[in-house]
């Protein structure tokens, strides 16, 4: 089938303004989008330009607007989304160049929050015990990936850059809730700051966008329990 | 421009993390990786980490080295075999002290499963051995040592792409990289160089690896004469997602799933009665391919059927979760209820930048290390999988031996000099570099195209020597051409189109290095499968091969095989 892909795009040597290329491509409905892209690069236009590695949805490089949402391109195939897409750059980051974003206040905003354990107890010879039950508490954010689609589809932080966002909320609530950390208190305090969790409005786009079904609204609601909790 | 650290690690998956922790606590050490570090295809890694911890049943670090040098068809060190083992134990405890979120048993330790080629007492049938945190093991051994890199302040420069390294009278004391961001290049004078660059799978059509496995850090040392060692030892992995490549963790057939032919025969009965589809990858593999040989691939087509029915839902969603969702969501199947359509496909490679048991290269026979430059990881041979690897050996090959290299660098740091810097050290990479963009010959792409679509059909799973000289013509071919390949982006910034072309040149590199070692190479073993010469040969082939850069082509030589304790036996399972 035919599969008509509409890019924006911008490369600030050839000018100040984004444009948007069209192409067109051959392709079967169980090809993935990333697929699509790769055979533009390839075949069309070597210019265009996006990150990309696994191709299979743990990586995490190649988030984008596909049709108006938050996806990865890899992970997202032709029959679910048509034979006319529409790609933009994830929103709230400076573009780099066509999809490339600069993901360093992300990553920054990760950072922040001590995303590695803290313990400072001495550690037996073997491992330390952790019931399936306590493993469990946390399973769910330990499947980030970081691939930003839940922080750019997030309204709070698109209108405020300084709000930590929802993937930094979710790799501390892995903390927070790992029965050997001893650090949760600390990271409370800082998701408690001016931009911290409480920017969060619960508008569930960042549920919606992650790639690997986090319950990102949830997270962040039991991080706000904590809080709340701590502090009486 | 210019950067002065005491050593500079090159990628930052398992192996390049492991060295950072280990070396950044003595010394001030960089990190360049191409992509972020939590990109790197460690991330990748499924079903687990293997390590005699004995957490439901006896078991033994001998018992592990056993498995891992008949697995690997009697063509490992045996020396760097039972350090690897030995040390696999204190490293799970360390990885689950540093956070690592392991899978539990009711009684809280690590949980363990079965796992190819892994056997209680020497091969009387399987062993839970396999160390595991669902099955994305290497996502969370790659967040685990990246968050410790964060807490330790290692520094880092990501989206580098390194595009040579330096080299001089035998000692090696920086590399030149191309910022990819701002498309300028940079050299990073350091005492010590450790390459974690990992493999090569992308010089096939159909492989689990990532688009950056480009074995860029085997092929920039082997233009330095430093040689590629067992290059034609590369394993294919049994159960790839049919057409797409994508890994279906051989955990599915360690939590029980089943190999089916076009008859729903469970044929790995027939060829390895003891562990069946447990059996090591290469022969099941090859058995695969000789079903399907035989007329017996499902529907008359080159795949066959992973039927994981009857594991129940339970198992299949706590367990084998992410395996699960990419059936799903790739071909629409629900493996609770349906067979899933499974070929063999690219996967890791045994071969690399040859090193001793601390990680240090080393350059002929006599394994002569050359002074300051360390390789770790699935870019190196140690060798400890020898001819065919063990699945969970690759996660504990990273973690042991990226902590060695490491940490015998940091000793290295202590006493070595910063040795003067040629003159115009990016010059090499400069010329190149100009050489691609003022190219006007065929794109690297259709060249790409026509290496992995030829190097799947003559140089994969079965080989013979017409096949072998036929692709080993095409890649010459290839590599004439790509002299003056061309790029379609002449931009500065952010140029992946330019990286790709320096990506295909290493890959044709090593394609040549491979095809090269499996034409010489008479025999059948491990991985290396010869249609006409189907037997092992040990009296003349129980060696290493080392194929070095030699007057524009590839030259030969051999280097004996370390063996302690495990004479070569047969290999039956």
């Amino acid at each position: 089938m035919k599969v008509i892909y509409r890019i924006r795009r911008f490369d600030p040597e050839k000018g100040p303004e984004p444009y948007t290329s069209t192409f067109q491509v051959e392709m079967e409905p169980i090809d993935r989008v990333l697929d699509g892209l790769n055979l533009i690069k390839w075949h069309q236009d070597g210019t265009l330009t996006f990150r990309r590695s696994c191709a299979h949805g743990v990586c995490g490089s190649d988030a984008m607007v596909i049709n108006g949402r938050n996806r990865l391109a890899c992970k997202t195939l032709i029959r679910d989304v048509g034979s006319d897409i529409s790609i933009e750059p994830i929103r709230g980051y400076r573009v780099i160049k066509d999809l490339v974003v600069d993901l360093e206040p992300f990553y920054a905003a990760y950072r922040s929050v001590m995303p590695y354990l803290i313990n400072d107890e001495p550690v037996p010879v073997r491992e330390r015990l952790q019931s399936p039950a306590e493993r469990l508490r946390f399973e769910d954010t330990t499947k980030c990936i970081l691939c930003a689609a839940c922080t750019t589809s997030c309204p709070p932080f698109w209108a405020n850059p300084e709000f930590i966002g929802p993937a930094a909320i979710v790799n501390a609530h892995r903390f927070i809730f790992d029965s050997r950390d001893r650090g949760g208190a600390e990271r409370l305090r800082i998701l408690n700051q001016r931009d911290g969790v409480w920017r969060c409005r619960t508008v569930f786009n960042c549920t919606e966008a992650c790639p690997r079904e986090i319950h990102i609204t949830q997270a962040i609601e039991e991080v706000k329990r904590a809080i709340l909790l701590n502090e009486s | 421009m210019y950067h002065q650290f005491d050593a500079v690690i090159v990628g930052a998956g398992g192996a390049g993390l492991m060295a950072a922790l280990e070396s950044s606590r003595v010394a001030n050490v960089a990190v360049l990786s191409k992509l972020h570090p939590m990109r790197s295809h460690t991330g990748a890694a499924q079903g687990g980490i293997g390590a005699a911890l004995g957490n439901h049943e006896e078991d033994h670090w001998e018992w592990h080295a056993f498995d891992t040098v008949k697995g690997g068809d009697f063509l490992c060190d045996q020396d760097a075999v039972e350090i690897m083992c030995r040390d696999a134990i204190d490293t799970v405890y360390e990885l689950e002290h540093w956070g690592l979120p392991f899978s539990r048993t009711d009684r809280g330790l690590i949980d363990q499963r079965r796992f190819g080629g892994h056997t209680r007492n020497h091969g009387e049938g399987p062993v839970r051995r396999s160390c595991y945190a669902a099955d994305r093991t290497g996502h969370m051994i790659l967040q685990t040592l990246y968050q410790q890199c964060i807490k330790n302040r290692v520094h880092f420069y990501d989206e580098f792409q390194v595009v040579d390294v330096i080299i001089d009278n035998n000692r090696c004391h920086g590399v030149v990289a191309l910022e990819t961001r701002s498309g300028e290049l940079h050299t990073f004078h350091a005492k010590a160089v450790l390459f974690a660059t990992g493999g090569y799978g992308k010089v096939f059509k159909i492989t689990s690896n990532a688009h950056a496995i480009t074995g860029d850090g085997v092929a920039l040392a082997w233009r330095h004469g430093i040689p590629i060692e067992d290059p034609e030892f590369y394993q294919f992995h049994p159960t790839g997602i049919y057409k797409l490549g994508i890994l279906i963790s051989e955990a599915a057939r360690g939590e029980g799933a089943y190999l089916l032919n076009r008859t729903g025969e469970r044929f790995m009965t027939r060829y390895a009665p003891t562990l069946k589809e447990l059996a090591p990858r290469d022969m099941v593999s090859r058995y695969m391919l000789q079903e399907i040989r035989e007329g017996r691939g499902i529907d008359g087509k080159d795949y066959l059927h992973l039927d994981m029915r009857h594991l129940g839902a339970e198992v299949i969603n706590t367990k084998l979760p992410d395996i699960t969702e990419f059936i799903r969501v790739y071909l629409g199947i629900e493996p609770i209820t349906e067979l899933v359509p499974t070929q063999p496909t690219a996967h890791y490679a045994m071969g690399g930048i040859p090193t001793d048991i601390d990680g240090r290269v080393t350059i002929d026979e006599r394994n002569t290390p050359i002074a300051g430059f360390y390789a770790a990881g699935e870019c190196a041979c140690v060798s400890v999988h020898g001819a065919n690897r063990l699945g969970t050996n690759s996660l504990v090959d990273i973690i042991v031996f990226g902590r060695r290299a490491g940490k015998h660098m940091a000793g290295f740091l202590k006493q070595a000099d910063l040795p003067n810097l040629p003159s115009d050290p990016e010059g090499e990479a400069r010329r190149q570099i100009e050489a691609i963009r003022a190219g006007t010959g065929r794109d690297a792409s259709e060249l790409r195209d026509v290496m992995q679509a030829e190097m799947m059909d003559k140089a994969s799973v079965m080989r013979d020597r017409a096949g072998l000289e036929a692709v080993q013509a095409t890649i010459e071919q290839l590599a004439e051409e790509f002299r003056n390949v061309r790029v379609r982006d002449k931009g500065t910034g952010f140029n992946t189109d330019l990286l790709e072309a320096l990506e295909l040149g290493y890959q044709l590199d090593i394609s040549r290095c491979i095809v090269a070692g499996a034409l010489a190479r008479t025999e059948s073993r491990g991985a290396h499968s010869r249609d006409d010469y189907p037997k092992r040969d040990d009296a003349n082939w129980l060696k290493h091969t080392l194929a070095y850069a030699r007057d524009g082509g590839v030259q030969l030589r051999y280097k004996p095989v370390v063996i302690t304790r495990y004479q070569p036996v047969e290999r039956k399972y």
